[in-house]
């Protein structure tokens, strides 16, 4: 199976700098935009370059937020009424290893205008040095035209590019939702009342509508405010270089997601269905799923295995919050926090705007938070001066998209790459040529993972509706999550993702489990259908 | 009421729309957005017919059998016109997105045809159709319980079972006929769709003489699924080619060997 590594390996050896992954991976978080068409541009960037570049303008959203309810449930989980420390997501800060690989779609940011990337490119005219992202800052800023007569042929590429990139998002948000229904609906652990976080120390046991209602918006200051507080800190620890007690800090908090509260969940779901299980088979399995997490997530792996894990632990957080969360305050928590995405990527001096801005100056990937990528393939093609091909090294995610060849967008001055070129070593996959259009993959921030599935487990577990709400709050959701990425196509800078999928899965939950579902009962009652 | 009556009904219910969806959609990402879009045109639909219903029963006399009875009659007229409003809606936004489409990329083909948008759309309204409403009665039918104790009948979940699945493949047809019926301008057309769309709702009526109801609905969807065929350009001639595994464009365009 095709490892990360060998994308890296292989990169290091395409010193050639292909014009068609420029485009390529240009497009790619802009795949919308028809002001990308770098068809033609005519020298080449080296498809790492661009991905990692573009990985400048990753999900910076998501990565202060994880990052804040991570320290600060870090920092106080001792303090937590049950053991359960509540571990946010964490950030990991990936090698350029993760980062060349895969473009980040971010569905939070996508930086403005590929032209100012490039300006930003072009003036950072970085030494290199062992960093990859360097070297491919210098090879980048060589050259951007953008052809804008491709911008016709890009559009309808970038439409189908668009649709597999929303559908390679869809996935795996679905996936995460499905496996937290599937545990609310079925283990009662997480929908019993088993204390609150810290963070929301107000119980929702009172006797009144007003102080309940009183009481939950207090919970969400705070929470709000801890991570206003945490994002600040991320930042500040960011722009002084404090790289080391940022990846300890990711370290660590993966560590208790992977062990501490998988075995937990083990443990309920073995109560839910009665099965004995001895301590040392327990042991051996909870250490051998963390282990190998650990190494997947902070290092190298297989891509599924590594896509496997960030939805497990994103499924297990989102179960933390269902469970720890009262009822009144998670919605409004979850109001708050899509609000509080909305000022920090939009307004100037929002520090999630800051920390991007940082980034991009040092041109340096910013953490790739935890952040799910999904796939790899890129492909080395041949620029316009050189003659030389270039293997090509792929990861392909599916062989879907190996076959894929749109002959009929080739470029007229454009060299299409030869597959079959194998890379050193084993691990090799030959791709068709083809162009452009590969798989670039996508990366959205787990915290967007979380909080969506926690507003459909939620759904699931509280609504009366049952499965009606459920179903609604997903659709909603996912459509959300497609609006959001087509806001961006058509705005062209960055945009939080959560607003509008949260928008809509409120409403959805709230008009459904009242208008709806009375509706529905009735009809049902009767047999009557609609 | 056990697992073997869950899987049952719901491989009744949900079969053909989802191998459908497994062979047809799955593979291709536009259409499995555009059907998402439709199944929440839909639930939109559903929402605004349901808030309609719930201010006309918290207006009206509650203790009343059967002026409750009357209003959600009143509720499924209003839905069903809402819907087929709702998928003209939805035709009209595809319409203009497509046109918006074509003028930025000139070029002349559109990265999806109308009625591969027709069909999709029709199935996503009929799969959120068709969950709506049918998925709570599934969950129930895993728990323990006696169907009909009552004096109900007997064949509640069979029956919703088969009622949905004849839901869900009517939406599909309707779609097709009734993006096709806009694309060429006859209004009649559109307008049989929503009666066609109406007798098979107020057929429901009669429920639970599940002759009255599941018979003429199932026919309702033959004669649509004929005419939907035959709209999309289907013939006899055509169904004779695929079957006999003669139909040459159909297997160049899948490069398959005869």
């Amino acid at each position: 199976m095709p490892w990360r590594f060998d994308a890296f390996e292989a990169y290091k050896f395409c010193a050639a700098v292909p014009s068609v992954h420029r485009r390529t991976i240009a497009s790619v978080p802009r795949y919308f935009h028809t002001l990308v068409a770098s068809r033609t541009t005519h020298l080449g960037t080296l498809t790492p370059l661009r991905l990692v570049t573009s990985a400048h303008r990753c999900p910076i959203a998501s990565v202060p937020r994880c990052f804040n309810t991570l320290s600060a449930s870090s920092l106080l989980n001792i303090t937590f009424m049950n053991t359960s420390g509540s571990e946010e997501e964490f950030c990991n800060e990936r090698t350029s290893l993760m980062t060349t690989e895969s473009p980040p779609l971010s569905s939070y940011h996508v930086e403005t205008g590929i032209s100012s990337l490039e300006d930003t490119q072009t003036k950072a005219r970085c030494p290199i040095t062992n960093e990859s992202n360097n070297r491919e800052a210098r090879h980048e800023g060589v050259s951007v035209e953008r052809d804008s007569t491709a911008d016709s042929e890009d559009e309808e590429m970038s439409l189908k590019y668009g649709a597999k990139h929303v559908i390679m998002l869809f996935v795996p948000v679905t996936l995460c939702m499905i496996v937290v229904i599937a545990t609310i609906k079925s283990v009662s652990f997480y929908t019993e009342k088993g204390g609150q976080l810290i963070y929301t120390p107000f119980t929702e046991d009172t006797t009144s509508v007003g102080q309940r209602l009183l009481n939950s918006v207090l919970n969400t200051l705070i929470m709000i405010s801890v991570i206003v507080v945490m994002t600040i800190f991320l930042v500040v620890l960011y722009k002084y270089r404090c790289y080391k007690f940022i990846h300890g800090w990711l370290i660590l908090s993966s560590l208790m997601l992977l062990f501490w509260f998988s075995f937990m969940y083990l443990g309920e779901v073995f109560k839910t269905y009665n099965v004995a299980m001895d301590y040392p088979t327990l042991a051996l399995v909870i250490w051998n799923f963390g282990a190998v997490g650990m190494v997947c997530i902070h290092w190298k792996g297989p891509l599924q295995l590594q896509q496997a894990y960030l939805i497990m632990i994103s499924a297990l957080m989102a179960l933390v919050f269902i469970k720890y969360l009262p009822e009144w305050s998670a919605w409004v928590i979850l109001g708050a926090i899509s609000v509080y995405d909305l000022i920090a990527v939009l307004c100037p001096k929002g520090p999630l705007r800051m920390l991007v801005e940082t980034a991009q100056e040092r041109n340096e990937p910013i953490f790739p938070a935890l952040i799910y990528s999904s796939a790899m393939i890129w492909m080395v093609g041949m620029t316009e001066h050189s003659a030389v091909q270039q293997p090509s090294h792929q990861e392909t995610n599916s062989d879907e998209e190996v076959g894929q060849s749109h002959h009929d967008n080739t470029e007229d001055n454009r060299n299409m790459v030869v597959p079959e070129t194998e890379v050193h070593g084993a691990q090799s996959r030959t791709t068709s040529a083809v162009e452009l259009e590969e798989e670039r993959g996508i990366k959205l921030g787990l915290g967007d993972f979380i909080f969506y599935s926690v507003l459909v487990g939620k759904a699931s577990a509280t609504a009366s509706g049952d499965w009606n709400t459920t179903l609604a709050c997903f659709v909603a959701i996912l459509i959300g999550l497609c609006l959001t990425l087509l806001l961006l196509a058509i705005f062209k800078k960055a945009l939080p993702a959560l607003p509008i999928s949260i928008t809509f899965g409120l409403v959805f939950y709230f008009s459904t489990d009242n208008l709806v579902r009375p509706f529905m009962d009735n009809l049902a009652a009767h047999q009557f259908y609609i | 009421m056990t697992a073997s009556v869950f899987f049952g009904c719901t491989f009744i219910a949900f079969g053909p729309a989802i191998s459908l969806f497994l062979f047809t959609i799955a593979r291709d990402p536009l259409r499995v957005i555009f059907l998402i879009a439709g199944a929440f045109f839909w639930l939109v639909s559903l929402l605004l017919s349901s808030l309609v219903w719930f201010i006309a029963v918290q207006i009206s006399n509650k203790e009343n059998a059967s002026v409750q009875k009357g209003l959600l009659i009143f509720g499924v007229v209003l839905s069903v016109l809402l819907q087929e409003t709702f998928r003209f809606g939805y035709y009209k936004l595809l319409k203009r997105a497509n046109e918006g489409l074509m003028a930025l990329s000139q070029e002349d083909a559109m990265p999806i045809s109308i009625r591969q948008l027709a069909y999709v759309s029709g199935l996503g309204f009929g799969f959120m159709s068709g969950a709506f409403s049918v998925v709570n009665i599934l969950a129930d039918s895993l728990g323990p319980g006696t169907v009909g104790i009552h004096g109900d009948s007997q064949h509640y979940f069979v029956s919703s079972a088969f009622m949905t699945m004849a839901i869900i493949l009517l939406h599909m047809f309707w779609g097709v006929v009734f993006f096709d019926a806009c694309e060429k301008k006859r209004w009649w057309a559109v307008v049989i769709v929503v009666l066609s769309h109406l007798l098979v709702s107020c057929l429901s009526f009669l429920n639970p003489q599940y002759e009255g109801s599941l018979i003429p609905a199932y026919v309702v969807m033959c004669v649509m699924g004929m005419w939907a065929f035959s709209s999309a350009g289907g013939s006899l001639r055509n169904l004779k080619l695929c079957l006999t595994c003669r139909d040459k464009d159909f297997l160049l365009a899948n490069h398959r060997p005869r």
